[in-house]
């Protein structure tokens, strides 16, 4: 429980709670990068540099442009009257607070917190971009080509499903 | 076990097919179906000659051959079908697919201008395979039920021109005769089940027919002093008389010639008939089985040849007096089913097997002929109006004299050595020596009533012209386009030469079976045949055969006498032999009047029966079922109420709170992506809370 | 309180604002947003217990996140999409609009 730890932590949760209760939707994906950039900090500090890479590539880079870009694309048009509130909206806030109360206690009361972790090394167990990139091209060779190949569909998909109608696009 | 037993069961099964596909097709199709029929039938003969040459070639012992295959449990014993091979069998399949083929070809030819071609060949291959199902069954069981179908297409192609109503009442008339006498058949198997627990014929020891079984039947009385066995034999003799027309049944035989000519000659001469004479050669052991020891025949084969010695004399004696070309047949054929009959009863296997394997070449080659004549005169049948056809129909004359010659028993025509087996064995009975002379008389009676017709069709003058066309044969689907002035003609090819090839076996057929090379008997009881002379001179047979001879001799001079010496000039003159014996002719012309006594008495007695019951039916029956009625109404009316306040009111309820609760779970439903997700974090909540829950215990 | 329970704890909490995001919030892009986050709460998780777990030389903690990211852009191209077409067809992307399933 260091002090870098728990400022990385108060900005994330800073960020993502921003991005998920401020009212302008640009404003919120803005946040969110602050909360996306905190997490891959998270990653550099417990070692794993090429995943905190990858998120800042992914998320910051990819995922919260394409949001940027929907919410440009969908709110050109201020929407004429808000629709009601649905009914039992209020108990949505209510769940997420109980599935917090509920992993908080399992993670305090369960034996993990109770036994002693396996002696580790202070430092972090090395993780290198070779290492990872044999892991990748062995173990998990057939994995990646499954993602590859659910990728290129996702690709193709996300583009035919956003591009309409032919007639639309005229 | 060879191929071909194992693979016997093909030789019914084809034929069926044969119709099961030919039931199928539109009646349009007419050369495919007969095709259809014909080629089963021809495999079906193959398949029999394998069969035949099986059985010559392993002729040892009395070579029986069984595949007994489990049908169904019942309890906790299956019950088993199976078929067999003995030569028995392999004669009997040869006989049936050959006469069979021969008579499916002829159809081709009579049959050719009815619209109803496909639906006769349907029928025909269907008939052929319940009979050769008959042939091959070594289970009671499984012979019962192809029998039954024998009996179906029988009432089927009796039938078949259903339009008259004379073909629908003789088709009628004979489905009841004969399951008259299944019935008995019926009852004699289910006690035979009951007593010995199987219905297979041969099983390695455990069949029904085999040593044990019989000896256990032989041994238990029954009332009036039978022995079981007795008992039982009688009772399905009593089906094998129904389907070969023995006297008292035989009423249905005669008006069974309704339906075409080559239908007559498949089943009313060659088969179906002789499935009754063929049921007690298959069953002979429990026929012929006695107490151990004694040597005297058993009482159910002596009913056998008394009942088959008064149906040979009487279906003889009444055959003098018809008209009716194909009557005559018919009466004769229920004679020679009395000679078969009367073999078996005094003879044995052989004795009766052989002559109905010789009856059915000649018999068939005699139907054949009349429908030949028939198609040749446009539907005539009446004998009275025919004459002078030697002329015209050179071929058939000539075939049906042949066929005619073996009937009578002329020497050495087949029908001569078969017939004479079956004197020379009544002669050499021991019970009592009637039968020989009944035999005797009826082989008399034969040759007469053959000259006779021979002499009404074929010699002369033609009458065809004559007298007009009464009403009763407008309906013939031969005669009925027209009525100018006929000329007979020859029958085509396709009718001819089935003529000619069964005319040539009618010739020949005898010499496998006479005295001096018994190979039919010896190849039925299982023993090599030998070749001497000398057995002419055994114990009673040159006199026998000598004295049948001279008696065939007096009968067709008897008949020369009265009908070959002075033609008969005019279809309306009268018989001769009417004119010295009136009244006998008349009654004989009636035949014995049994029709009619049947008619006075059993149908009679159904009357007053259906009438009490009727009586019966309206007043005490119905009484108590209307009371029951009411009783049921005043119930009705209770449950009504009942329904009405307790069970709807109940079944609202629920119903009611079955949508009650539909709507509010739809609420769940509310196409709200975020509500679905609440509830799926709820249950992530409860599916934490159970982990733990679990991990503390 | 030792540091994966720390680092469980945060994630814990970034799930739940994630869920709270995708249950209260009326935008669907924001929705979505909210289900990436949660997807982030849980790589997290990965990589806390392939730091402090006892054989972290195997990767898979690191291999799981690798192939979760990817799974997740992946989702997160298709569902935009899927939001922009639907956006088209309804022009607007509130959620509480969005009720054409319902039974």
């Amino acid at each position: 429980m260091t002090a870098s730890f728990t400022i990385l932590a108060a900005i994330t949760v800073a960020g993502m709670a921003a991005a998920m209760g401020l009212r302008n939707a640009v404003h919120c994906v803005l946040a969110l990068t602050v909360g996306f950039a905190g997490i891959a900090a998270l990653y550099l500090q417990l070692g794993a540099q090429f995943v905190g890479f990858t998120q800042v590539l992914v998320y910051v880079g990819a995922v919260a442009i394409l949001a940027v870009f929907a919410i440009m694309m969908t709110q050109s048009r201020p929407s004429a009257t808000p629709a009601p509130r649905a009914p039992l909206w209020a108990a949505g806030g209510a769940v997420a607070a109980a599935v917090f109360a509920v992993l908080a206690w399992a993670i305090h009361s369960n034996a993990l917190s109770v036994q002693a972790l396996p002696p580790q090394p202070e430092a972090a167990p090395s993780a290198t971009v070779q290492q990872i990139g044999d892991a990748l091209m062995h173990r998990f060779v057939l994995p990646l080509e499954i993602v590859g190949l659910l990728l290129t569909a996702a690709l193709i998909g996300a583009v035919v499903i956003a591009m309409g109608r032919r007639e639309e696009m005229k | 076990m060879t191929w071909i037993v194992q693979n016997l069961w093909l030789v019914p099964v084809l034929p069926m097919l044969a119709a099961a596909i030919c039931a199928l097709m539109g009646y349009r199709h007419r050369i495919a179906a007969a095709s259809l029929a014909i080629g089963s039938m021809a495999i079906s003969f193959l398949l029999a000659l394998c069969a035949f040459a099986h059985v010559l070639g392993s002729h040892a012992g009395n070579g029986v051959q069984t595949v007994n295959v489990p049908w169904f449990q019942v309890g906790g014993e299956w019950l088993k079908l199976g078929w067999m091979l003995d030569p028995l069998t392999s004669l009997m399949l040869l006989m049936v697919t050959f006469v069979g083929l021969l008579i499916f070809i002829y159809s081709v030819g009579y049959m050719a201008h009815d619209d109803n071609f496909t639906r006769f060949f349907c029928f025909l291959a269907l008939f052929a395979g319940a009979m050769l199902g008959v042939v091959i069954a070594n289970s009671l069981l499984l012979l019962f039920m192809c029998w039954e179908v024998v009996g179906l297409t029988s009432y089927l192609l009796i039938g078949f021109w259903y339009a008259k109503p004379e073909a629908a009442a003789a088709a009628k008339k004979a489905f009841v005769v004969t399951k008259i006498g299944d019935l008995g058949f019926l009852l004699g198997m289910v006690w035979l089940y009951e007593k010995t627990g199987t219905l297979l014929f041969y099983d390695g020891g455990a069949g029904c027919l085999e040593h044990s079984a019989l000896a256990h039947l032989v041994a238990q009385a029954t009332i009036l002093g039978l022995a079981t066995s007795t008992a039982i034999a009688l009772l399905i003799f009593c089906g094998a008389a129904g389907k070969s027309g023995q006297v008292p049944l035989h009423v249905w035989l005669p008006d069974a010639m309704e339906g075409p000519t080559p239908v007559s000659a498949l089943i009313h001469a060659a088969t179906m008939v002789a499935a009754g004479v063929f049921l007690i050669a298959r069953i002979y052991p429990l026929m012929s089985v006695t107490a151990s020891g004694s040597p005297a025949p058993s009482v159910a084969l002596e009913v056998v040849a008394w009942v088959g010695a008064t149906t040979a004399v009487f279906g003889a004696l009444i055959a003098v007096a018809q008209f009716d070309i194909k009557r005559i047949l018919a009466y004769s054929t229920i004679s020679q089913l009395g000679y078969m009959m009367m073999g078996l009863g005094v003879g044995g296997v052989a004795v009766g097997i052989f002559h109905l394997i010789t009856h059915a070449f000649f018999k068939s080659l005699l139907f054949l002929g009349a429908g030949s004549v028939i198609h040749g005169c446009d539907g005539e049948q009446d004998i009275r109006r025919m004459g002078g056809l030697s002329k015209s129909m050179p071929i058939t004359f000539a075939a049906y004299t042949a066929g005619m010659l073996a009937l009578c028993g002329f020497p050495l025509f087949s029908g001569f050595w078969s017939k004479d087996d079956i004197l020379h064995a009544a002669h050499s009975w021991s019970i009592s020596q009637a039968p020989f002379y009944m035999g005797a008389f009826g082989a008399l009676l034969t040759a007469f009533y053959m000259t006779r017709q021979l002499y009404y069709v074929f010699a002369g003058t033609s009458r065809l012209a004559e007298l007009g066309r009464d009403s009763t044969h407008l309906s013939d689907p031969h005669g009925a386009a027209h009525h100018a002035p006929v000329h007979p003609h020859e029958s085509p090819a396709v009718m001819t030469v089935p003529l000619v090839i069964l005319a040539a076996f009618a010739v020949l057929l005898g010499f496998i079976g006479t005295p001096a090379w018994p190979w039919f008997q010896s190849f039925i009881d299982g023993q090599p045949a030998s070749f001497s002379f000398a057995a002419f001179y055994g114990f009673g047979i040159l006199p026998v055969m000598l004295s049948s001879a001279l008696l065939v001799f007096l009968g067709l001079a008897l008949g020369w006498a009265l009908y070959g010496r002075r033609p008969i000039e005019s279809a309306a003159s009268s018989d001769p032999l009417a004119e010295l014996q009136p009244q006998a002719f008349s009654l004989l012309g009636r035949a014995f009047v049994v029709d009619a006594l049947y008619g006075a008495t059993l149908v009679r007695l159904n009357t007053v029966c259906s009438r009490i019951s009727d009586w019966l039916d309206r007043w005490v029956w119905n009484g108590a079922v209307q009371a029951v009625s009411y009783f049921v109404l005043a119930l009705a009316w209770l449950d009504n109420f009942f329904d009405a306040a307790v069970v709807n009111s109940g079944f609202d309820e629920g119903c009611e709170s079955v949508s009650r609760g539909g709507q509010a779970l739809s609420l769940l439903q509310g196409g709200q992506v975020q509500s679905y997700m609440r509830i799926i974090g709820g249950a992530l909540i409860v599916l934490v809370l159970f982990l733990l829950w679990g991990t503390k215990i | 309180m030792n540091p994966l329970q720390g680092y469980l704890l945060l994630s814990a909490l970034l799930f739940s604002i994630g869920l709270a995001g995708a249950l209260l919030r009326r935008n669907a892009i924001l929705v979505l947003i909210g289900i990436e986050l949660m997807l982030n709460a849980a790589n997290l998780n990965f990589i806390a217990f392939w730091r402090y777990g006892p054989v972290p030389a195997a990767l898979t903690g690191i291999m799981f996140t690798i192939f979760s990211i990817a799974v997740a852009a992946a989702e997160a191209a298709v569902g935009l999409a899927i939001i922009l077409a639907a956006y088209r067809h309804s022009r607007t992307t509130d959620l509480d609009r969005m009720d054409s399933l319902k039974g």
